[in-house]
C-alpha cells in the first residue's frame, strides 16, 4: 500500500496510539462512575435537537412507526398492535435487548425480532436491513422505553456471546491494526481530527446522525466504524454485529436509553 | 412517507404572539453531491414552504439547497382569530404536501 | 492540495476526508478511479465572497446595508456540517408602518450563495424564524433583514465547521 497519501494527521494520530498502547490490552471497561453518552460528547446545540421532539428528525420515524405498529399485515392479517396489547406493553423491551432466541439458539437483535415477529407471527415478508420501515418500527419500540436504564437480561446463555463480543471490541484489526478498545476505552474524549471520541455505548439508538442526515441503526454505525479502522465490515447479516452490541449494552448496564437519539 | 410533524399551543388569547413549528421528512439532496460513480446526483428539494392563517398568507420561506435534509421550520404569528393554518410545502419532482391544524383563540 | 485532487468531482469541501479515502486500500481506489471517468458539467465547488456580495446586492439594490437590529444566532463550532441550527430575530415593533418585510441568508462558501428568504408582515407579531441550515465548510453567514420603511440591515456570523471522523463508503 502506498503511504504517500496518508494524511499527516491521520498518520500521526496512528503512530500516537501505535505508540502509547504498545502491550496488548484487554478491553478495559470504564468505571460506572465515568461513564458517558455520546450526548454529554456533544454541543448544545445538537443536544437541544435530540432533547426537542417537535425538533428531532428521529420523531419523523416514529410516528411512520406508529402507523405500521397500527396496520394489519400478511396471511395473519394482524397487526404489531393485536399481539402487544397495545404499545405500552414493550415498554422496557428495547433496554433488554439483544435477547437469546431459543429456536435459533442464539441472541438476536431488536431488528431480528422484528422480523421474526412479521415472519412467524403476522405470515408476511421480514423487512430489509437499515429499510425505513424496519427503521421506523425499531425507533417507535425504543422509544417507548426512552429515559430507562440499559438492563440486558440475567441469562447464562448469552454468557458466551456477551464474551465473543468482547473479544471482537478488544481485537486489533483492518489496516490501521486498531481496536475498538484502544478508542473507545482507551483514548475516549479525546479527539479524532475534530471529533471528540465517544465512549461508544448504544444508549440511543437507532439515531438520526447528522453526517447520514437519516435515522439508522447500530449496525450501520459499526460498520461506520470498521470503514473508518480501514477494516472489512461484516455482512450485514453477520452474527458479529450481535456479539458487539450485546458486548456493548452489558458494558452500557445502567445508562439511560435516550432513544431515538440525534449524534453528529 | 411525507409526513410533517407540526406544534401550536392549543389555545391562546387573542392577540397573543405564538410559535410554530414544523418538521418534515426530506431528504433535501442538493444536487452538487457526486455518487460513487462520479454522477452527479440531481438536486431534490424542497423550494417554498408557506403558512395561511384561515386563507390570508402570514408566512413564506423560499429554501435552496443550503436548507438541512428533513427541514425544520419555526417562525412566529399573532392569533387573531379560531379557525384552521394550513401549511404547505412544495418543492421538485412535483412535492406538494398540505397540512392543516385548528387554532383556538380566547 | 494535492495536484490529482482537481479531478475528484464536487463533494463538499471536505479535504481531510477525501485525504482518508484516498489513503486506504481497495474500496476507496473504486470509488475514486470510477469517479475520474465522468464528471458532470458541475457547478464549481464552492462559491466565493463576490458571488456572496453579488448575491446580496441582489436582494438590496444600491441601498445602505447597516448593522445592527437582526441578530444571527448559529453555533461559533458546528460537528457537522449537514445540519447547524440558526435562528435569525429582527428587533421590530411589526406593525402595519413598521415591520419586517423579508428576512434574506446567504454563505459564503456553499456552492451557491443563497440559504433561504422568509417573507413576512405584521402578522407575523415577531420577526424571528428558526431552520437548520447545511454549511460546505467554515465560512461566514450573512443575514439581512428588509423593513417596510426602506431600510435594510445586517448581521453576520463566523461558523467553524468540523467533520465526522468515522464515516461510511460513499452513496450509490
Amino acid at each position: 500500500m502506498s503511504r504517500r497519501r496518508v494524511s499527516a494527521g491521520l498518520l500521526r494520530a496512528a503512530v500516537c496510539l501505535g505508540a502509547a498502547l504498545a502491550a496488548p490490552l484487554a478491553a478495559g471497561q470504564t468505571p460506572d462512575g465515568q461513564r458517558r453518552s455520546g450526548y454529554d460528547d456533544m454541543s448544545k446545540s445538537v443536544q437541544a435537537m435530540q432533547d426537542d421532539d417537535m425538533a428531532n428528525p428521529g420523531m419523523l420515524w416514529v410516528r411512520d412507526g406508529e402507523g405500521l405498529w397500527n396496520r394489519r399485515v400478511g396471511s395473519a392479517d394482524k397487526a404489531c398492535a393485536d399481539c402487544h396489547a397495545g404499545i405500552g406493553s414493550i415498554s422496557g423491551v428495547a433496554a433488554r435487548y439483544p435477547a437469546f432466541e431459543a429456536t435459533l439458539g442464539r441472541p438476536i437483535a431488536l431488528e431480528q425480532r422484528i422480523n421474526l415477529c412479521r415472519t412467524n407471527h403476522q405470515r408476511t415478508e421480514p423487512l430489509g436491513p437499515e429499510s425505513r420501515e424496519l427503521l421506523a418500527l425499531s425507533a417507535y419500540v425504543a422509544q417507548q422505553s426512552r429515559g430507562q436504564p440499559i438492563a440486558p437480561p440475567a441469562d447464562p446463555r448469552l454468557q458466551p456471546f456477551i464474551e465473543g463480543g468482547e473479544a471482537l471490541y478488544a481485537r486489533r484489526q483492518g489496516q490501521l491494526n486498531l481496536s475498538c478498545a484502544q478508542c473507545h476505552d482507551d483514548n475516549s474524549g479525546r479527539k479524532l481530527g475534530s471529533a471528540t471520541i465517544p465512549q461508544g455505548h448504544p444508549s440511543a439508538y437507532p439515531i438520526y446522525r447528522l453526517e447520514w442526515q437519516s435515522l439508522g441503526s447500530l449496525k450501520r454505525r459499526l460498520r461506520n466504524c470498521l470503514i473508518g479502522m480501514r477494516a472489512e465490515p461484516y455482512d450485514y447479516g453477520a452474527q458479529e454485529y450481535v456479539d458487539l452490541e450485546l458486548f456493548l449494552m452489558s458494558r452500557a448496564r445502567g445508562m439511560k436509553l435516550e432513544s431515538p437519539g440525534v449524534r453528529p | 412517507m411525507s409526513h410533517a410533524l407540526i406544534s401550536v399551543p392549543k389555545a391562546v388569547k387573542r392577540g397573543q404572539v405564538f410559535e410554530i413549528k414544523t418538521l418534515i421528512s426530506h431528504r433535501m439532496e442538493t444536487g452538487f453531491r457526486a455518487d460513487a460513480k462520479g454522477q452527479l446526483v440531481p438536486r431534490d428539494i424542497i423550494q417554498r414552504f408557506t403558512c395561511t392563517y384561515n386563507g390570508v398568507e402570514v408566512f413564506n420561506l423560499k429554501l435552496s439547497p443550503a436548507i438541512a435534509a428533513n427541514p425544520f421550520i419555526s417562525f412566529f404569528t399573532v392569533a387573531t382569530e379560531s379557525g384552521t393554518i394550513a401549511l404547505r410545502w412544495t418543492g421538485d419532482n412535483g412535492f406538494a404536501v398540505e397540512e392543516t391544524v385548528s387554532i383556538k383563540v380566547e | 492540495m494535492d495536484e490529482a485532487m482537481t479531478h475528484v468531482p464536487p463533494l463538499r469541501a471536505a479535504t481531510r476526508r477525501v485525504f482518508l479515502v484516498r489513503s486506504s486500500g481497495a474500496t476507496a481506489a473504486l470509488v475514486l478511479g470510477a469517479s475520474a471517468a465522468t464528471v458532470s458539467h458541475a457547478p464549481p465547488a464552492h462559491a466565493t465572497p463576490a458571488m456572496l456580495e453579488a448575491a446580496i446586492r441582489g436582494v438590496v439594490g444600491n441601498a445602505p446595508l447597516r448593522p445592527g437590529k437582526i441578530t444571527l444566532d448559529l453555533p461559533p463550532l458546528a460537528e457537522n456540517g449537514n445540519s447547524v441550527s440558526m435562528t435569525v430575530s429582527v428587533d421590530s415593533p411589526m406593525t402595519e408602518a413598521d415591520h419586517v418585510k423579508a428576512i434574506h441568508v446567504f454563505n459564503e462558501k456553499n456552492p451557491q450563495p443563497h440559504v433561504l428568504s422568509a417573507a413576512l408582515g405584521p402578522r407575523a407579531g415577531r420577526a424571528q424564524l428558526t431552520a437548520r441550515i447545511k454549511l460546505n465548510d467554515s465560512q461566514t453567514v450573512v443575514a439581512i433583514a428588509e423593513t417596510s420603511v426602506g431600510e435594510f440591515w445586517r448581521a453576520s456570523a463566523e461558523v467553524i465547521v468540523t467533520l465526522a471522523a468515522c464515516v461510511e463508503e460513499q452513496p450509490s
